[in-house]
Parts: structure tokens; sequence; C-alpha cells
């Protein structure tokens, strides 16, 4: 039984990281609220003025706003489809008997470790490369003109990218789940008669659709934050064809010295990811404990 | 299994797999053969075979002394991950081993602060930073990486001590043990395996983020992930010196990677998936 003075003990053990927390929540949030209501350019910072909604106004009736909202849900979607459908038949694969399944396993999660800049490099100049690159070497081989993968599809490009990067995590956690199935359960339908397809749909996919939440949840928290990979390889070109809502930010607050602007528009990242957390959380809550 | 699995069914399974696994790790691996090649080598076509030379690692310290961004590197990954364990120890073990009503809901709050978008604070911890003097500081950019990963740690060393059991603590409180000396006769012990989970998949987090070791650093502090995207301009294409950099970047993480693949599924899920 926890006694008086263990529960006190606990609240001040628990206090600095509360407080921590709370500090690193509130202060900075409230700083881009009132930072978002200001004229503020670092280039002019005598000329700073109260601006009401303005910067709110520039950013809804700047086309290239909407267009990076899309880029993000396009990179978003694209990257979670890649991975859950790519990670669910990988980590099918690799539970199946074979040898060598340790360096497999092994091969298949590495680029989860990769870090972004690498990650991005390595695909922009040695895969990707309209010259020199390993798929301009494969085109040659067929005889067919290389593609030029970021001047033509840039976004495409980075999906292509990320995705690589997030797979191996997809398949961890999914293959994680599928190895807690139970054997006698497989074992049971197979002996009922249940083929290969409806074990799959009736009893492997319902067993893993906890870990297919997870996945879909903490991906889409990392993905809409992607940012290294687009500065690295296409730095939101051509025009904004690969500029993403963070991407967009990045330039208002960094590049024009906006500061106003870039608060803006971070509050309206706030307000899309707390969108998506409480729409993700709302559709797939059953699956969550 | 009831069913015998045929030599056949395992050998095509092993080809399937591995052909796949191959093209998985194929740019991990081309980056490690071209950082082997000379410049001119890395550009003349596909060639899995290089001259085995040293010279672009050579070439990496000697001209942009990688030995700086990559010590920087390491202070922060391993600096934040320590920082973390100070402030999440305590309040891991508290909640773990003393819990309220409330417990519930502050864990659960400390994950929403997670899914704050890092970019919705760009504006003022740039601000901040350009103030206090903290910009291109190594101990600013230790202060930010682990307030970033201070939930997942807390988390994570949460789902651990909670399956130490009670009934060892509560024994120990019986036979007159003090707080201090639970914590560092009875529970340390048995907590170390969870803690070092914990900061090796933090180190790699660490290690690898790509936002604010780039907004925070110009030179004097810049990890390898500044370092490695300064590369992106067109000066830079220099492949056989850039696989180096990378190869070198990603070595020691990929191996600790290897090491931890299940603290990373529960990690990284919060327990969800174990």
């Amino acid at each position: 039984m926890a006694t008086r003075q263990t529960q006190s003990l606990a609240t001040i053990m628990r206090a600095p990281a509360i407080i921590l927390l709370m500090i690193w929540m509130v202060v900075p949030l409230a700083m881009t609220l009132y930072f978002s209501f200001l004229n503020y350019n670092l280039l002019n910072p005598a000329n700073t003025s109260w601006a009401g909604f303005f910067n709110y106004r520039y950013f809804y009736t700047d086309p290239a706003f909407f267009e990076s909202i899309w880029n993000t849900l396009v990179l978003v979607l694209g990257v979670l489809l890649i991975t859950i459908i790519g990670g669910i038949a990988i980590a099918l694969l690799i539970d199946q008997p074979m040898f060598g399944q340790g360096i497999v396993r092994i091969l298949v999660i590495s680029p989860f470790f990769v870090m972004p800049p690498v990650a991005a490099l390595v695909w922009k100049n040695m895969i990707m490369n309209p010259s020199y690159g390993v798929f301009a070497d494969i085109a040659h081989f067929f005889g067919v003109a290389p593609v030029d993968w970021f001047a033509q599809y840039p976004l495409f490009s980075i999906i292509v990218i990320v995705a690589w990067q997030w797979l191996p995590f997809a398949t961890l956690i999914l293959l994680t789940s599928l190895q807690s199935l139970d054997g006698e359960q497989k074992e049971a339908a197979e002996m009922d008669g249940a083929g290969v397809v409806s074990r799959f749909i009736y009893l492997t996919l319902p067993h893993m659709a906890r870990a297919i939440t997870v996945v879909i949840l903490i991906q889409t928290i990392f993905l809409l934050g992607v940012y290294a990979e687009i500065l690295v390889t296409t730095n939101g070109g051509p025009g904004y064809a690969s500029t993403n809502l963070v991407f967009l930010i990045y330039r208002a607050a960094r590049l024009n010295f906006d500061i106003g602007g870039g608060a803006a528009g971070g509050i309206i990242a706030v307000v899309l990811a707390n969108f998506v957390a409480i729409f993700l959380m709302r559709a797939v809550g059953k699956n969550l404990d | 299994m009831a069913r015998a699995v045929t030599t056949r069914t395992k050998a095509i399974n092993t080809a399937v797999a591995w052909t796949l696994a191959l093209v998985i790790f194929f740019p991990i691996l081309y980056t490690i053969i071209t950082s082997l090649k000379t410049e001119s080598e890395a550009i003349a076509g596909f060639d899995l075979i290089p001259s085995f030379t040293i010279e672009s690692y050579i070439a990496v310290q000697t001209q942009n002394d990688y030995f700086k961004p990559f010590m920087n590197s390491v202070i922060l990954a391993v600096g934040s991950t320590i920082l973390a364990l100070i402030v999440a120890i305590p309040a891991a073990w508290a909640m773990a081993f003393s819990p309220t009503k409330r417990t519930k809901d502050i864990l659960m709050w400390m994950l929403s602060t997670k899914m704050m978008p890092a970019v919705a604070v760009l504006v003022p911890i740039y601000l901040i930073f350009l103030r206090t003097g903290l910009m291109d500081t190594r101990i600013g950019l230790t202060v930010m990486l682990m307030l970033i990963n201070l939930p997942i740690v807390i988390w994570m060393l949460y789902t651990y001590f909670r399956e130490i059991p009670g009934e060892i603590l509560e024994a120990a409180r019986m036979d007159g043990a003090s707080l201090w000396n639970e914590i560092v006769y009875i529970l340390t012990p048995m907590a170390v395996p969870g803690i070092a989970s914990t900061m090796l998949l933090n180190i790699i987090l660490a290690w690898n983020e790509s936002f604010w070791t780039i907004q925070l650093t110009t030179t004097n502090a810049a990890p390898l992930t500044a370092f490695i995207a300064s590369f992106s301009s067109p000066q830079g294409l220099f492949w056989a010196k850039l696989s180096a950099a990378s190869t070198l970047a990603i070595a020691p993480i990929l191996i600790m990677g290897w090491f931890s693949q299940k603290q990373l599924v529960r990690g990284l899920t919060f327990g969800a998936v174990k």
C-alpha cells in the first residue's frame, strides 16, 4: 500500500517531467499563436504591427497553400498505402519457413535506421539520377530513355524515398503481430478446410487489425512532418510541386523571414494534425484497447 | 506444425525472400560499395565491384573535417538521451508504482504532446534560440532533442517498469527499506534491461532527427544530419565522398538497430504491440 509519504514523493518525482512537457507544450504554442497575429518580418523588425487575421487570410488566398495541403495528403496517403500493403506482404513472406530468416529480417529493416538526409541523397544521386543513376542504367539496358525523376515526378519520387524508409517499420510491427498469432488456430482453420485466402481474410487480417491501426497512427504523425527528404532533393519544387505544409512554413519563416506568416502556417499545421489525430482515433478507436 | 514443410517450398521461400530483401537493402549496399570507389568510378555506370580505395574516407576527413559533425552527433544523441532518462526515470517509476486516478490521463496527455507538429513551433523556437544565443550550440540542441523524445522515453520506461512485480517492492518496504534503498537496490537492477533498451532506441531517434538539427545549427553544433544535408548543393556532387560520409553516418546506428529490433517495436508503438 502506498503511504502518504510515498504518494507525495511520487508527486515530486513526476513533477519535473510534467512541468517540462507543460512548458514545452504551452509556451511555444502560445508564442506561435501571438506571432500569427503580427506583421513581423525579421528583415524589418522595427515595422512590427498588429495584423489581425491578415496572415491567415494571406495563407488562405495563396494558391501555394492549397497545393501544399494537397501534397501533404498525397504524401501521407501514398506512403501509407505502399507501406501497409507492402508491409503485410513482406511480413507474410518472412514468416514462412526459410533459410537465413534472421539475415533477411535484418536486411529488410535496415532502411529504417538510415538518417533522412542520407536516404534522400543516396536515392537522388545514385539511384534516380537521370545520367548516372542505377535506374538510368537499367533504362539504357532496355533501350528506353531514362526518366528525370525529380523534375518530372517530384512528389512521386519523394513518396518512393519516404516509403522505402518506412516500409521496414510497417513490416517489423506487422511481423511481430503475425508471429503472435496462435499456431493452433491456424491449424484448426486448415483442418476445417479453410483455404489460404480465407484463412488470411478471416483469421490473419483480423488478428493484425490492431497492429495495422498502430502503424497507420504512428506513421501519420511522422509523415505529416516530412522535411529533410524534400530539402535535399527537390527543395519543394519545381514551383510548389513537392512542397508540403512543413516545407511551406519553413519557406515563409526561414527563407522569407516572415515570422507572422510562418506562425499562422504553424497554427494551421496544428489544426490539421489535431484533425487527423481525432479523425484517426475515432475511425480506428475500437481497435485500440 | 502438422504439415511437414517440403524442402522445395522452403527453397522457393528462401529465394523469393532473399531477392526481395536484397532489393530493399540495395541502396545501402550500393552506398557502401560506392564509398570504396574513386570519384570517376562512381559515375562510370553500374558496377558492383569497387577498386577498394579508401581515398574518399580520407578526403571527407581532410577536406570536410568529418570528425567534428560525427562527434556532435555522438554528443547530441548520448547527451539528450541521458538528460531524458534523468527526467523520465523518476516520473515513470512514480506512475508505474504509485499510480493515481489521473495517471492514465497524464500518460495520454504526454503522448499527445508528441502529436504536435514540430513545424508549428518552428517560429518561436527559432526566435528564442536567436535571442538567447542558443543558436548553433550543442547545449541548446541537446535540450531540444531531449524534449521531443521525452514522451517516448517516459512511455517506454513505464511499460517496462510495470512488468516489475510490485510484491517485491512491498516486501522490501515491510523489511523497512527506505524509498531510496528501494530504488537503488531493488528497482534499479531489475529495471536495467528496460532502461538500456529505452536508451538504445532514443539514441537511434536522436541520431537521425533531421528537422531541428538542420534548423538550429550552422557549423559549430551541426551533427551528421546537417552535414550530409549540405551535400545537396550542386557543387557537392562527389558521390564517392558522399557515400563515404553516409556510410560512416549510418553504420553505428544500423548496427545498434539490428540489436534492438524488439525494443524498437515496443518503443515506437508505445507498448501497444509487443
